[in-house]
């Protein structure tokens, strides 16, 4: 059986099996199933794809956060450029955008019974990213919602243990949200007079080397033309 | 009689045997552990946000820099996600390549694995031994990258540059006599593949002395036998892949399972373990080290037969050759346009894994069509096999906790990332 014929096979038990959840969409795309689901749907539809023998995921292989705040965005207006130069046409403004689908949390699962990965998505809201955690489902998710956690802000509703994990210890701000500057906030150093180390505010400035471009021809597939992504507020 | 009570033990981060800089806070019960918390993060240099300000090629480098040990394997799943955005395909012998190489690098992992846990539960010898052999695999990757360590050889479109037709040789110097020289230099008269052959044609061998230093050592068996022991359930549930997930009897390999690159025109077995405890473990990537060589060996002989190109034509994603740019303007615009902004992908999402030799290491890249990621996660896979350390650690004693640490095979580039 091939990777497709999988796939199809498990695009086919979903749409049984997740009949009572209309809400639910699938895209498919590259070989990879997407199935975006509404953030109060989340735990039912995870316990499913747990639990039902024929789809059993028995493993979640990764969890991780996304910040869609700049999706889409250049920094260099491509028209504009020949006036403005590099430096003064790239900007860093967080723009106005539709506060309900900021944060995304993405898990991959595996099935190893069936050899299938599906990827599931939710959307979540700027001002109160909170998610039920799926640690009860799969055990692996402990430490991979710490870390979209700490990385996002993203609140995992049940977690047992909900702390940073790899910043540093009394770190403030989530470092991966795209308000956040890639230089950071703080630096560190030896402080000879006090004789400890300390935090003061950064001291170099943010460059962009080279800028962010989306071009809008196609140079590199025959026939795709760009779109807003799925799930993606207009 | 005294009073006995819990106390807390700091473990690391400047512990020889915390493999770099773990920190475990561990509570006991006299010398046996009670809860296990790993602090993790103290080499965290934000990989996934330094991508996403870079053109998708600049960041091969960094891959390198995530699983510092097995360099090439952590190339080729972010290489292959690019791949699979871009809807390209590397050249076979590219594929070939990509996958001796692979293997060579998890012969890399495992000796450092199995130098260091030995070394952890005090074999002095085995490091020695280890260290040896690495010597002579880091010399492959030097020979085709000019790195020893940090390679970026892989490319999306296939790898950097064909293997060399010959294999760099020692120079007499100050602290090596002309004898010395032409010992060294034995093995090294032909071209990169004579060298490769000849390594995987006397390395059973050396896997077998290492065996008989350890397989059947009865300090060996103390120190790992049912210790650290898993259930398949508990992996699967754990989140563990590779030799930790074999260890514990199910037979799940990326290679075998859902192969990419040559993996499916080569022969090779996957071990499996019975009792997934640290001895298991050990013997799992033992029989690795036999079946890798097994590999490189079937793709020495299908390079040596099939000459071709190594990277794709298309040059919106691979540089035009340097002969082309100097009476060709288009090859040399697209090698501009190609080092200045690098390639827009289309717009959406992929997601593209590899069996690394500690276990499935994958790539998730969010792409919107600019030149750079929008959002690249890595799928490291000692991370979650950490995270199990509190479950495999609790109720063992505190000499344990250094075996669990040397069978999880952990490496803090990537947990960190």
């Amino acid at each position: 059986m091939t990777p497709e014929d999988r796939l199809d096979e498990l695009e086919e038990k979903l749409e049984e099996l997740l009949e009572d959840f209309e809400d639910c969409q699938r895209v498919r795309a590259r070989g990879e199933l997407t199935l975006t689901v509404p953030r109060d749907q989340l735990m039912p539809v995870m316990s499913l794809l747990r639990q039902k023998r024929a789809l059993a995921f028995e493993q979640c292989i990764d969890v991780c956060g996304v910040d869609y705040a700049t999706y889409g965005q250049s920094e260099w207006v491509t028209s504009k450029a020949a006036n403005s130069g590099f430096g003064r046409a790239a900007t860093h403004d967080l723009p106005q955008m539709d506060p309900h689908n900021r944060f995304a949390v993405v898990y991959h699962l595996l099935s190893v019974t069936h050899n299938v990965r599906l990827r599931v998505k939710t959307f979540l809201d700027a001002g109160r990213p909170v998610v039920d955690s799926v640690v009860g489902i799969w055990s692996s998710a402990l430490w991979f919602e710490r870390e979209a956690f700490d990385m996002f802000g993203i609140m995992f509703r049940g977690h047992p243990d909900l702390r940073r994990i790899l910043t540093d210890y009394g770190f403030i701000g989530h470092p991966f949200r795209k308000d956040f500057p890639l230089i950071g906030q703080v630096e560190m150093r030896y402080d000879p007079e006090q004789q400890r180390v300390i935090y003061e505010p950064v001291s170099i400035e943010p460059r962009t080397l080279v800028p962010r471009v989306i071009r809008e021809d196609s140079r590199y597939e025959a026939g795709w033309k760009p779109e807003p992504p799925t799930g993606e507020a207009d | 009689m005294a009073e006995i009570r819990n106390y807390t033990l700091n473990f690391g981060p400047q512990h020889p045997a915390a493999h770099g800089v773990l920190r475990l806070v561990l509570e006991m019960d006299g010398e046996v552990i009670e809860r296990a918390d790993p602090h993790v993060g103290l080499l965290h240099r934000g990989t996934e946000k330094l991508a996403e300000s870079k053109p998708y090629n600049q960041s091969i480098g960094y891959m390198d820099r995530l699983d510092y040990v097995s360099m090439m394997c952590s190339e080729h799943g972010y290489v292959r996600a690019i791949e699979k955005l871009l809807g390209i395909e590397a050249p076979e012998r590219a594929q070939y390549i990509r996958t001796m190489f692979d293997e060579i690098t998890r012969i890399l992992n495992h000796l450092m694995w199995l130098g260091t846990h030995a070394l952890d539960v005090g074999a002095m010898t085995m490091f020695l031994y280890c260290f040896r052999e690495r010597e002579d695999l880091m010399d492959c990757y030097e020979a085709v990258s000019g790195a020893r360590m940090h390679a970026t050889y892989y490319r999306p479109g296939g790898v950097y540059r064909d293997l060399p037709e010959q294999m760099p040789r020692y120079d007499t110097a100050q602290f090596a006599s002309t004898a010395e020289a032409k010992r060294r230099n034995a093995t090294r008269e032909g071209s990169l593949l004579d060298f490769i052959e000849d390594f995987v044609d006397r390395f059973p061998a050396l896997v077998d002395e290492y065996e008989t230093l350890l397989t059947d050592n009865r300090i060996w068996k103390q120190r790992t036998v049912g210790i650290g022991v898993v259930t398949p359930e508990r992996a699967l549930q754990l989140g563990f892949t590779g030799p930790m997930l074999r260890g514990s009897g199910i037979a799940w390999d990326l290679r075998k399972k859902q192969p990419y690159a040559a993996y499916d025109q080569v022969d090779f077995d996957i071990p499996i373990g019975t009792n997934g405890d640290c001895y298991d473990r050990y013997l799992v990537r033992v029989e690795e080290f036999r079946q890798s060589a097994r590999i490189i060996k079937q793709c020495v002989h299908w390079l040596r037969a099939n000459p071709g190109p190594v990277m794709i034509g298309d040059h919106k994603v691979s540089p035009p050759k340097r002969a082309d740019m100097k009476d060709d303007m288009e090859a040399l615009i697209h090698h501009f346009k190609l080092f200045t902004e690098g390639y827009c992908p289309p717009p959406g999402e992929v997601y593209a894994a590899v069996e690394a030799p500690k276990g499935e290491f994958g790539c998730y890249i969010v792409s919107d069509g600019a030149n750079k990621p929008y959002r690249l996660k890595i799928r490291a896979p000692g991370f979650p096999h950490l995270a199990a350390m509190d479950e495999m650690a609790r109720g063992h004693m505190l000499a344990d906790v250094v075996a669990i640490i040397g069978t999880m095979d952990i490496v803090f580039g990537e947990i960190d990332r």
